[in-house]
């Protein structure tokens, strides 16, 4: 049901995307939504013919999550991009971005350097782990440097916003999944939930808000300004 | 000790995100003005009462439905719900937290009666092409 209604928005955000005739404007967030489709659709096929307990559905769940976080990060570095086009400082941007996720990498990879059974296992699930934080702590960056620069585009702020609600609930239920190690298969649940709200949101943000509408900025802050 | 942190970074983070995220739905409506005939019927003005929801949300359920509306329905009512129980909780030790939080729950009467507006016009349209027929 839930894998369903996941699919179902993520197939939405695409179609909202290109109804708003932003699909081109925000590639790398539309790129990341049909590689999250298409992988929903792969681990169904997996499920379906090898079961849940089965090692292909477990490697290629993780693998593809593992690529998916990657794909999400460089969305959100899109972002950033659109933010700090006007000063010139794109190159800045994917150069530090770049530096990030290698030492984002490196840092997964000491962490689980020491252990010696399925070393390449432990390592996607860590650096899934490690970008999920990164992202969140980059969304909060880039949600300052909005307030900031008193971006308006109304249409990338509730992407941010979107994407910064989404980044902390994953953030704290993996923090909780390591604090108590028992409550793996809700959370594993709340995962799948948590994954609805990000398609969710953006399919709103495309369909309802237009392309070219503006807000006040500062008018969002929590603490008035 | 780090995930304790991370769990406490990441909800802080939740909490503005979420806050920001709602305004942003309520911000776009701020600037429209009532239609009169809300005026007439409800009595709000801008600005108006942070407790003026509820009645609202009683004039609205009297109306036709407009399927367009209710996911924004649903999230204006949950952010009511959410600064309804920061009121009642950590506005106790932030007394700062108090003014904040009316003047939000204002914004969310302003955004509910402007839906109220909405709907009269959806219904008066509806009797209207009623009678043509």
């Amino acid at each position: 049901m839930v894998w369903c209604t996941c699919f179902v928005l993520e197939v939405a955000v695409l179609v909202c995307a290109v109804r708003a005739k932003v699909f081109f404007r925000y590639l790398p967030l539309s790129l990341y939504m049909t590689a999250s489709a298409a992988s929903d659709i792969l681990r169904f096929r997996i499920l379906y013919h090898y079961g849940y307990t089965s090692k292909e559905y477990f490697y290629f769940y993780y693998y593809s999550d593992a690529l998916l976080t990657v794909a999400l990060y460089l969305a959100l570095i899109s972002l950033f991009v659109h933010v700090f086009k006007e000063m010139d400082a794109e190159k800045y941007v994917i150069f530090g971005a770049c530096f990030l996720l290698s030492a984002t990498a490196l840092f997964s990879y000491l962490v689980i350097a020491q252990s010696q059974a399925r070393f390449l296992s432990q390592f996607v699930v860590e650096l899934s782990q490690n970008l999920y934080f990164v992202g969140l702590v980059l969304t909060y960056v880039l949600w300052g440097a909005i307030l900031k620069l008193r971006e308006t585009r109304s249409q990338l702020i509730q992407l941010v916003l979107a994407l910064g609600v989404y980044f902390s609930l994953f953030a704290a239920n993996y923090a909780v999944r390591n604090l108590y190690p028992g409550s793996i298969s809700l959370s594993a649940a709340l995962d799948q939930l948590f994954g609805c709200l990000l398609p969710l949101a953006w399919a709103y943000a495309f369909w309802r808000i237009p392309k070219d509408a503006r807000l006040a900025p500062a008018r969002l802050a929590v603490i008035p300004r | 000790m780090m995930a304790v942190v991370i769990l406490v970074f990441s909800l802080i983070s939740l909490l503005l995100f979420f806050l920001s995220y709602c305004r942003s739905l309520v911000a776009s409506s701020t600037k429209e003005a009532l239609p009169q005939e809300v005026v007439d019927v409800t009595g709000i003005t801008h600005p108006s009462s942070p407790d003026d929801f509820s009645r609202v949300m009683q004039l609205l359920r009297l109306c036709p439905d407009r399927p367009e509306e209710r996911g924004k329905l649903r999230a204006i009512t949950a952010y009511y719900r959410f600064l309804g129980l920061l009121r009642s909780t950590l506005a106790v030790i932030v007394p700062s937290l108090k003014a904040w939080t009316d003047n939000e729950r204002a914004h969310c009467s302003y955004f509910a009666a402007l839906l109220l507006g909405r709907r009269i016009a959806f219904s008066r349209d509806l009797f209207a092409q009623q009678m043509m027929h």
